[in-house]
């Protein structure tokens, strides 16, 4: 994937997320929140300062259209700092490999720990600063599985769609 | 100072985090809290503006739903106008019209929600209504079926509303059968229909089915403004702790059609009660 398809994509995420996926709402409370594929989609390199500051802003943008203060921000940052630790425990991939590295040439299995990992620690961060304090904490747990679950089935829908498209 | 330097040059990528979690998590306070401007909203002109075109698509959806409301609403206040035609019929002393007796505190500014939220718990709502139509902090917004929210932040075009869906939110709030028992309105942040009603004292009889309505003790609501019925009392029935469920009157999942109340004489109630010499 070159770099402008994937600006273009991360584009399309962003306005989807604010002007679909915010307002979803499923069974009263649920969104998915797809724009985490940003961390999948951004390349990897081992100089971190600017896919953080990316990062950082994509969230905050994110913020900026559904009123959250900074808890995009925040969450997006966090799961982007430790994503390089999460690439050598899930693929056993070193510096060298990160120039060519890309999720879909690797199995499925290897793909899904390390999505579902990312989805469930960003989820649970979002949703626990969204709340903002020590009550209903039972309600972040069951609203950060429903939610990623929710991500999950469109972030691999997604991805199987148009991998599809690339081959023919 | 080699110390130092290697110091940051080994840690950079993490001193770089701690910044950004840093700047991140002081706007979530800032934006947590009632009284400080706000640095990030969807009250400005970009997102205000984006959410004006998606709210003018899907406006079309809620057509039908929302004509019936109004219309409902056209019912109730011609039924109030005959009467109080009739009434005016009926007396018989001559009345002088004069601006003394015909002084009007409440203002309605007729709006409309471009961007519903309720599922979070803190949720705001953006309206299409800014400093250009004379709205400013702390104004209350309603619509004909009860309160949604008070004004937070304006632009020059829009306007972010504190739904009463949000942890911060507090109305006072007093039952209409007997309209000394005043209470704080809360949410929980549980369901979207349900809030909270806490303080009520320990004499306020209050069952199942009893009506919620603003008290009009502060200078953001009027008084009598409709919130809700009584659906259960936890904690004791003459507990000074018990927490009253009170149904929304409103579906705040659907709401499109607003009015912001402005009230002419806040300024002069703030000073007064703001008045350090006593």
């Amino acid at each position: 994937m070159n770099r402008t398809v994937m600006i273009i994509w991360l584009i399309v995420i962003f306005f989807l997320q604010v002007g679909v996926l915010n307002n979803i709402n499923f069974a009263g409370y649920i969104n998915p929140y797809l724009y985490i594929v940003f961390l999948f989609l951004f390349p990897l390199n081992k100089n971190l300062i600017p896919f953080l500051t990316f990062a950082f802003f994509y969230g905050l943008g994110i913020d900026y259209f559904s009123d959250t203060g900074g808890i995009h921000a925040f969450a997006l940052v966090f799961v982007g700092y430790f994503r390089l630790f999460l690439i050598k425990l899930f693929f056993k991939k070193t510096e060298v490999d990160y120039l060519l590295f890309s999720l879909q040439r690797q199995s499925f299995g290897q793909v899904f720990n390390y999505v579902v990992t990312l989805t469930l620690i960003h989820h649970f961060i979002l949703l626990s600063l969204d709340n903002f304090s020590f009550q209903n904490l039972g309600s972040v747990f069951l609203n950060t599985i429903y939610s990623s679950i929710f991500t999950l089935i469109l972030y691999f829908l997604g991805s199987f769609i148009f991998r599809k498209k690339q081959v023919s | 100072m080699h110390q130092l330097i290697y110091f940051l040059r080994k840690y950079r990528f993490f001193l770089f985090f701690l910044l950004l979690e840093t700047i991140a998590l002081s706007l979530v306070i800032n934006n947590n809290s009632f009284h400080r401007s706000k640095f990030v909203s969807s009250a400005n002109n970009i997102t205000g503006g984006f959410y004006n075109k998606t709210s003018s698509i899907s406006d079309y959806f809620q057509l039908d739903i929302e004509n019936a409301e109004l219309a409902e609403e056209n019912a109730a206040l011609r039924n109030r106008m005959e009467q109080l035609l009739h009434t005016l019929d009926s007396v018989s002393e001559f009345r002088v019209i004069d601006t003394t007796q015909y002084y009007q505190q409440y203002i309605y500014i007729s709006g409309r929600i471009q961007k519903n939220q309720y599922s979070r718990t803190n949720n705001f709502l953006t309206i299409n209504l800014g400093a250009r139509d004379s709205i400013d902090k702390e104004m209350a917004v309603v619509n004909s079926k009860g309160v949604i929210g008070i004004t937070e932040k304006v632009s020059s075009n829009y306007a972010r509303v504190q739904s009463i869906l949000n942890s911060k939110s507090s109305i006072s709030a007093k039952l209409k059968k007997d309209k000394n028992q005043l209470g704080n309105l809360k949410w929980d942040g549980k369901d979207y229909n349900i809030v909270q009603l806490l303080g009520l004292p320990r004499q306020a009889d209050i069952q199942k089915g009893d009506t919620i309505i603003t008290s009009g003790n502060s200078a953001i609501f009027p008084g009598g403004i409709p919130i809700g019925t009584a659906i259960d009392v936890q904690g004791g029935e003459t507990s000074v702790n018990r927490v009253v469920n009170v149904k929304l009157f409103n579906d705040m999942s659907s709401l499109k059609n607003i009015y912001v109340i402005k009230n002419f004489d806040k300024i002069e109630i703030r000073q007064l009660e703001s008045n350090p010499d006593e």
